[in-house]
């Protein structure tokens, strides 16, 4: 039955956000594409921050998952309290964006997922000491060896990719 | 002023910035704040082979390229006009663990022993590097989101799945370094 359409279905899709964004944001598409430099310039703020607080840090890395240091734990719990206050207040006062869509959240839903690869990424995290985002930014800061590790994670996406179906979830 | 920014920044610094990352893609185009979909988006442009998971009209979400190019580029101007010339400061419990596996090099954020083209060619850094990368990217697609997209995004909008998730990222994280980690670094 479900080979009957060769695209992936939204309701198939575990990632509700990736896929159901980009359905409901039709409004979306009739922007230029240059209106995604807005985006980078986030980024570049961001990625500034990444390796002045150091969380692009192998070491520090090592420090938080050993409770020998304060410093990741208040990183992550100070960017959620203000993610929290400020999701809080778009809600309550419904902000718009810059463009007058009403901002939307989707809630994501429970699977099995969010267990087992959730331990498989603790553990590439620890051995790479990256997250992600950081290794965007090691690359940035010109460590080339990184790409290593960016084609193994890309290799690791597409596996993901081929055998989702096999997987529980 | 350089000068000052040029140091390692305070914990409060960075979690404020990342914090604030959040309302600014909100308030932009209703992006929600997330990195590892780009590993996804990458595969979906360059070889979906006809995955059904990559098959999704990527263009649409070129959005979190452009933020993930704008980190490459804010990493490229803090590692050059805002570098710092000291070596990075280490937990002495952590220093003197890393020096029994040889690790002692501490010039930049990440440690040259480890990070290297030759330490591709050992059984440590392949392990580290390689095996290590895939588990990040195959993990986060798996988990639905990393970091960004579960410890923040998904913390921030009280998201039940989200916490299930950090938590073992944390629980993971815990359990390599502490247990696995030592006879890895000792290949």
């Amino acid at each position: 039955m479900s080979t009957q359409t060769s695209f992936l279905l939204p309701e198939e899709d575990f990632e509700v956000r990736s896929l159901d964004a980009m359905c409901i944001n039709e409004s979306q598409e009739q922007l230029p594409w240059y209106h995604n430099f807005k985006y980078a310039v986030v980024g570049v703020v961001f990625g500034i921050a990444f390796v002045k607080t150091e969380i692009i840090s192998w070491f520090r890395m090592q420090e938080m998952f050993r409770f020998q240091s304060f410093h990741m734990y208040g990183v992550i719990s100070t960017g959620v309290v203000i993610g929290a206050l400020s999701v809080w207040l778009i809600k309550k006062f419904q902000v718009k964006t810059m463009h007058g869509e009403p901002i939307q959240f989707h809630a994501k839903k429970l699977n099995r997922g969010q267990v087992i690869g959730g331990l498989m990424f603790g553990f590439g995290w620890a051995m790479t000491g990256a997250c992600p985002g950081p290794l965007f930014a090691i690359l940035g800061t010109g460590v080339l060896p990184i790409l290593i590790v960016i084609a193994s994670a890309l290799a690791g996406t597409w596996v993901y990719g081929a055998v989702r179906e096999r997987l529980p979830h | 002023m350089i000068q000052t920014l040029s140091q390692p920044w305070p914990w409060w610094a960075g979690g404020i910035i990342i914090g604030l990352t959040v309302p600014a893609l909100l308030l932009l185009g209703n992006r929600h704040f997330g990195i590892s979909g780009n590993l996804r988006h990458i595969c979906a442009a360059v070889f979906p082979s006809n995955i059904r998971f990559f098959k999704y009209d990527w263009r649409k979400e070129s959005w979190n390229l452009f933020f993930a190019g704008g980190i490459m580029l804010g990493a490229a101007i803090a590692a050059t006009l805002l570098a710092d010339p000291n070596p990075v400061r280490v937990a002495p419990e952590l220093a003197a663990e890393l020096q029994t596996y040889g690790i002692s090099n501490y010039d930049s954020q990440l440690p040259p022993e480890i990070f290297s083209w030759d330490s591709l060619f050992t059984l440590r850094g392949f392990v580290l590097l390689v095996v290590g990368g895939f588990l990040v990217g195959f993990g986060t697609r798996y988990a639905g989101g990393c970091t960004s997209g579960h410890s923040i995004m998904g913390l921030s909008s009280l998201q039940l799945p989200s916490l299930v998730a950090t938590i073992c990222f944390m629980a993971g994280g815990i359990l390599m370094a502490n247990f696995i980690l030592p006879y890895i670094l000792r290949l």
